[in-house]
C-alpha cells in the first residue's frame, strides 16, 4: 500500500505492506534507528514517537495508519542547527539515562507530556510517563530531568 | 594566619559530575545499539528452539525450509565446525541440540536459518520438522540432590556441592530461630534486546562480530572454539549495549550469528524479540534456603547453620560461582565464629540460570536478613539494635576463615541510614494515587498499615576462587591528543565517563578521546561483580600514570630539571622545588607516548573441603531501610521510601553513584514484590513484559541515599564498586517492612498479593 508521511519535516511516499508497523517503517525503511523496540507488546514505550504532535507507541500502530500524518522521531527533535532540544539537554544534565535504550522514547513521551501539562507536578510526570519503562535509573533522575525542562 | 581553601576539583575530573561522552548520541537517538547495526548485502538470521523442556530429538527435517524462496542457509549441530559446546565455567551447553541427543530446557536451540527477510526466516523455522521423544522434565532440585532423578546430562545433575564448617559445630545458643526461605526466578530484563551483526572476512577464514556483551574476550574464546577458528580470526566489537545486569555474560546468539555469516559469506544479523530474549539468556537462580541462627540471650550470634539449594536449570553457566557467593555470604555483614553450611547448585530441566546483579548474595541476604528480624523478635531487641550488636568490622573473620581487610563501615552504614528522616505518615485524606493499588483505587485508606523494615548486606567485589580477572588499558599521546583504549564493556554504567575522568585527573588534559571498544587490546574482564571501577579503573589509571611519567621525564630532560620534583597540578606541569610551570597541552603537542598497562588484583584461593580459604578479593557494605504501606485485606503494597547508606570507598562521580543506587533499588523492589519468571513443569508461563511485571515510575519509591566515604587503601582509586550492593539488601528490607505491617511470616519473594491477604 502506498502511504504519504511527513517524517521529521521530510515528506516520504512509500510502498509498505499492510502489516508493517510504524516502528518497522521508521527504523527499516527510513533508517531512523533512534526509535527502539524493547518489548513488542506496547509495554515499555521505548518506541514512543510523535504522530501529529502526540506521543504514541509506534509498535501499536501500523505504518498505513500514519498515512497523511506528521511524524516526529527522536532524530527530528533537535534544532535545525543541531542544537539539543531542552528536554534532551535536561536528560543529559540530570543523568536521566544510563544505557540509553529507553531514552528516545522517554524524551518523546516527556515532550508530549509537557505540551499537555506545561507545569507538571512530580506526580503528573510519574503518571504521565508510567507507560515508559527504564531498567537502569530507577526513574528519579528522569523525573528530575522532566521537571527541570519544565522550569522547576 | 593564612587560611588556605582547597580549590574545587577541575570540571570533568574525578569526584565531579562529569557528563557522559555518549550522552549526546543517546539523547539524540544516534547512539548505535547492537540492534541498530546494518551492513550492505546483509541477511537476517533466526533460531529454532525446542518447545519441550526434556526430550530426545528423533529427527530433524529441513528439506521443506530449503525450498522457501529467500532462504540462504540452514544450520544444525552437524554444521558446527568446532566444538558443539560452550559455557563460562564448563562447556556443557550445545550450540545446537543434535539428532539422537537431548534437549534439556524449553527454548533450547536446534537450528538456525539465514534469509533475505525476517519474515522469510519465520516461515523457514515453521517449515523445519523436528520429531521429539518427550520425557517428563526434571524440575525438583531435591530429587537431583537425592539422586532419584534421571541423569539429564553426562556431567551429572549436581553442578557443585560445597560445605563450610568453621569453629565449633556443636555449640548452641540460648536463643534459636530458623526459617525456610524461597527466592523466585528474576529476569534481568534489560531493555535493549539481544542483537548481533556478524561480517565474514573476504577469505571466509575469519569473522568480525558486533555484539552487545559484558566480556568481549571471553565471548571470543568461546566463539572461536565453537567455530574451530584461532582466536585471532575472530574479532569482536562492542555494539551499543542496552543494559546487561548479568544477562549478557553468557553466549546467546554469538555463535549462531557467526556461523550463519561464515556459511553464507554474507553479513548476518540476528535480533531477538522480547519473548525470545526470555529464552535466550540466563536468569537469576531461584533458591530454597533453610537457615538457623543460634544467639546469646541478648542477641549476639553464636552459630549459623544453613542449607542452600540453587536451581541452575539445564546448563552450568556460572552456577558453581553463584553457589560459592551464596554460601560464603551466609553470615551477612555480621560477626560469626561458628557455622555449618551446606550448599548445592543443581541441574534441572528449568531455564538455565547464571549471573544477575548480586550474584548469589541476593538469595543469601534475603534469608539472613529475614533471620535477623526473627532473632530481634526472639531476643526482644529492636531490629536496628540487633544489627548494630553483631555488625562486622575490619579485621573480623568470615566463616571461610578469610579476614575482612577491606574497609568495613557496617555500623556507619546502619547509623547513617537510621539518621535519615522517616517519611510523613499517610495523611487521612491521602490521594488515591498515593495509597497501595494506586489509580486502581481499590485500597481503603482505613485498612492501610504502615511497616518499616531493615536489610544490611556484604558483597564481594571482583571474581573469586583464584581467578585472575585482570584488566588492560592503553593510553596514547599522539599529535597532542590523548586517547584511551580498553575492552571494558560499557553497558550503561558509565565506565566511558570514568575513564575520561581518570585521564583528565592524571594527565592534566581536558580532551580525552576514547578508542573503539573491541578485542584489539587485552582483556578487561567482565562488566560484572562490581569490578570495573576497581579493575578497569585501575588499568586506565596505571596506563595514564605510565604516560604521565614519560611526559614528566621528557620535561625534566629538556629543561634540566629533576623529574622527581615534577607534578601535574591542574592542567600544568609544575616543579615543586623551583619555578618551572608549563601547560600540559603545550608540552604534549609534539610528543608521542604509548603505554599499555594491566591491573591485577591480589590473588585469591580456592575453598578447601570445609569451605575454608581466602576466596574473595574485597567487600562492600550497605544498609537499607524500607517503609511500606500495605492493605492486608487486598494484599496490595506500596513501597513509600527506601533510605540507604552505602560504603563506596570514595565517590568518583556523585550523579553516577546516585544513578546506580536508585536503579539497583528499583530492581531489588522488583524482586521483593513484583518480578518473577513463572515456570511450570519446565515451561516459562510469562515470557513478555505484559506478564512479567517491572517496576514503573509509580512503583519506584522515594530514595534517600547517603554515601559512606572511607578511602579503600586496596583499591587503585580508593573507590569500591557501587553497582551490586543497592539491589541486595533492599529486597529483605521491603519484605521485613511488609512483615512488620502485617505480622505475617512471608517466607518467599516476590511477595504476591495472595501471600499477604490469604
Amino acid at each position: 500500500m502506498q502511504i504519504r508521511v511527513t517524517v521529521n519535516g521530510v515528506e516520504h511516499v512509500s510502498d509498505v505492506e499492510p502489516r508493517t508497523l510504524l516502528v518497522q517503517y521508521v527504523r527499516e525503511a527510513l533508517g531512523l534507528t533512534g526509535t527502539n523496540v524493547g518489548c513488542d507488546t506496547s509495554s515499555c514505550g521505548a518506541c514512543s514517537l510523535h504522530v501529529d504532535g502526540e506521543a504514541v507507541k509506534s509498535c501499536t500502530l501500523l505504518a498505513v495508519q500514519a498515512d497523511g500524518a506528521k511524524v516526529t522521531t527522536i532524530e527530528g527533535l533537535a534544532g535545525k542547527d543541531g542544537s539539543l532540544h531542552p528536554m534532551q539537554k535536561a536528560f543529559m544534565e540530570n543523568h536521566g539515562l544510563q544505557c540509553g535504550y529507553c531514552t528516545p522514547g522517554m524524551v518523546m513521551a516527556a515532550t508530549s507530556l509537557l505540551k499537555e501539562i506545561p507545569n507538571p507536578t512530580e506526580e503528573d510526570v510519574r503518571i504521565g510517563l508510567e507507560g515508559n519503562l527504564c531498567r537502569c535509573t530507577g526513574y528519579h533522575n528522569i523525573v528530575k530531568a522532566v521537571l527541570a525542562c519544565a522550569g522547576k | 594566619m593564612s587560611v588556605s581553601v582547597a580549590a574545587p576539583p577541575r570540571a570533568g575530573t574525578l569526584g565531579t559530575n562529569a557528563s557522559r561522552p555518549d550522552g549526546i548520541a543517546k539523547v539524540q537517538g544516534g547512539f548505535a545499539f547492537s540492534s541498530d547495526m546494518w551492513a550492505e548485502n546483509m541477511l537476517w538470521g533466526a533460531t529454532l528452539r525446542s518447545p519441550h523442556p526434556f526430550a530426545r530429538i528423533v529427527s530433524i527435517d529441513v528439506s521443506a525450509a530449503w525450498k522457501i524462496n529467500g532462504v540462504e542457509t540452514i544450520v544444525t549441530a552437524d554444521d558446527v565446525p568446532g566444538v558443539n559446546a560452550y559455557g563460562l565455567i564448563v562447556q556443557d551447553q550445545p550450540v545446537f541440540a543434535r539428532v539422537g541427543d537431548l534437549v534439556r530446557y524449553s527454548g533450547e536451540p536446534i537450528a538456525a536459518v539465514a534469509a533475505d527477510h525476517p519474515e522469510t526466516c519465520k516461515r523457514a523455522l515453521e517449515a523445519i520438522k523436528v520429531e521429539y521423544e518427550v520425557f517428563d522434565p526434571v524440575v525438583d532440585p531435591e530429587e537431583c540432590i537425592a539422586g532419584r532423578a534421571p541423569e539429564i546430562h553426562p556431567h551429572g545433575n549436581v553442578f557443585r556441592h560445597q560445605r563450610i564448617v568453621t569453629g565449633d559445630p556443636s555449640v548452641t545458643g540460648d536463643v534459636v530461630v530458623e526459617g525456610d526461605y524461597e527466592i523466585g526466578m528474576q529476569d534481568q530484563a534489560f531493555l535493549g534486546l539481544e542483537a548481533a551483526l556478524a561480517i565474514p572476512d573476504s577469505g571466509g577464514d575469519g569473522v568480525e562480530l558486533y555484539i552487545a556483551t559484558q566480556w568481549l574476550h571471553e565471548d571470543r574464546k568461546q566463539i572461536a572454539a565453537c567455530l574451530g577458528l584461532p582466536e585471532d580470526k575472530v574479532r569482536l566489537v562492542l555494539g551499543g549495549v542496552g543494559g546487561a545486569f548479568g544477562a549478557r555474560e553468557d553466549i546467546s546468539l554469538q555463535v549462531h550469528t557467526c556461523l550463519l555469516a561464515l556459511r553464507t559469506g554474507r553479513p548476518v544479523r540476528i535480533a531477538y524479540g522480547r519473548e525470545e530474549s526470555f529464552y535466550g539468556h540466563v536468569h537469576r537462580h531461584p533458591a530454597r534456603i533453610w537457615m538457623r541462627h543460634h544467639a546469646t540471650r541478648d542477641g549476639r550470634i553464636v552459630k549459623i547453620e544453613s542449607r542452600m539449594v540453587f536451581d541452575g536449570g539445564a546448563y552450568c553457566s556460572t552456577s558453581p560461582a553463584v553457589l560459592i557467593n551464596g554460601i560464603t555470604h551466609t553470615q551477612g555483614p555480621y560477626k560469626c565464629d561458628n557455622a555449618v553450611v551446606d550448599g548445592f547448585a543443581v541441574r534441572t530441566n528449568n531455564p538455565p540460570c547464571g549471573a544477575m546483579r548480586g550474584f548469589g548474595v541476593v538469595q543469601a541476604c534475603y534469608a539472613h536478613e529475614s533471620q535477623m528480624d526473627k532473632l530481634a523478635a526472639a531476643c526482644g531487641v529492636d531490629p536496628v539494635e540487633i544489627r548494630l550488636l553483631n555488625a562486622m568490622e575490619t579485621g573480623d573473620k568470615l566463616i571461610t576463615g578469610q579476614v575482612v581487610d577491606s574497609v568495613a563501615p557496617v555500623e556507619e552504614c546502619i547509623r547513617a541510614t537510621a539518621a535519615i528522616p522517616l517519611p510523613p505518615d499517610l495523611p487521612s485524606d491521602a490521594d488515591f494515587r498515593d495509597i497501595p493499588g494506586g489509580s486502581g483505587r481499590t485500597a481503603d485508606r482505613s485498612h492501610i498499615r504502615r511497616g518499616i523494615g531493615w536489610g544490611v548486606s556484604i558483597k564481594n567485589l571482583m571474581y573469586s576462587e583464584g581467578f585472575d580477572d585482570y584488566s588492560t588499558a592503553r593510553c596514547r599521546i599522539s599529535n597532542g591528543v590523548v586517547s584511551i583504549k580498553f575492552a571494558t564493556a560499557e553497558v550503561g554504567q558509565g565506565f566511558v565517563m570514568l575513564a575520561q575522568q581518570i585521564a583528565r585527573t592524571v594527565l592534566g588534559v581536558d580532551e580525552v578521546l576514547l578508542d573503539t571498544i573491541d578485542t584489539q587490546v587485552g582483556s578487561a574482564g567482565s562488566t560484572s561483580a562490581s569490578r570495573q571501577t576497581w579493575m578497569s579503573g585501575g588499568a586506565v589509571n596505571a596506563a595514564c600514570v605510565a604516560v604521565r611519567d614519560k611526559v614528566l621525564a621528557h620535561v625534566a630532560q629538556y629543561n634540566d630539571l629533576d623529574a622527581e620534583n615534577l607534578v601535574v597540578d591542574g592542567t600544568e606541569i609544575v616543579d615543586i622545588r623551583g619555578t618551572f610551570r608549563k601547560p600540559v597541552a603545550e608540552v604534549i603537542r609534539h610528543l608521542e607516548v604509548d603505554e599499555t598497562a594491566e591491573y591485577h588484583h591480589p590473588p585469591t584461593e580456592d575453598l578447601d573441603e570445609n569451605g575454608q580459604g581466602n576466596c574473595h578479593v574485597a567487600f562492600a557494605f550497605v544498609a537499607h531501610r524500607a517503609v511500606v504501606d500495605v492493605d492486608p485485606e487486598l494484599g496490595l503494597v506500596k513501597v513509600v521510601q527506601v533510605a540507604t547508606a552505602q560504603d563506596v570507598g570514595r565517590v568518583l562521580n556523585p550523579l553516577s553513584c546516585v544513578g546506580q543506587v536508585e536503579g539497583g533499588i528499583a530492581q531489588g523492589l522488583g524482586l521483593a514484590v513484583m518480578e518473577e519468571i513463572v515456570v511450570t513443569n519446565g515451561k516459562v508461563r510469562n515470557p513478555s513484559f505484559t506478564d512479567y511485571l517491572l517496576p514503573t515510575f509509580l512503583d519506584a519509591p522515594d530514595v534517600e541515599a547517603v554515601f559512606i566515604e572511607e578511602f579503600e587503601p586496596k583499591s587503585p582509586l580508593g573507590a569500591k564498586g557501587v553497582g551490586e550492593p543497592p539491589c541486595i539488601s533492599v529486597t529483605p528490607a521491603i519484605a521485613n517492612a511488609i512483615r512488620n505491617a502485617t505480622g505475617r511470616e512471608l517466607p518467599r519473594v516476590p511477595i504476591r498479593p495472595y501471600d499477604v491477604c490469604l
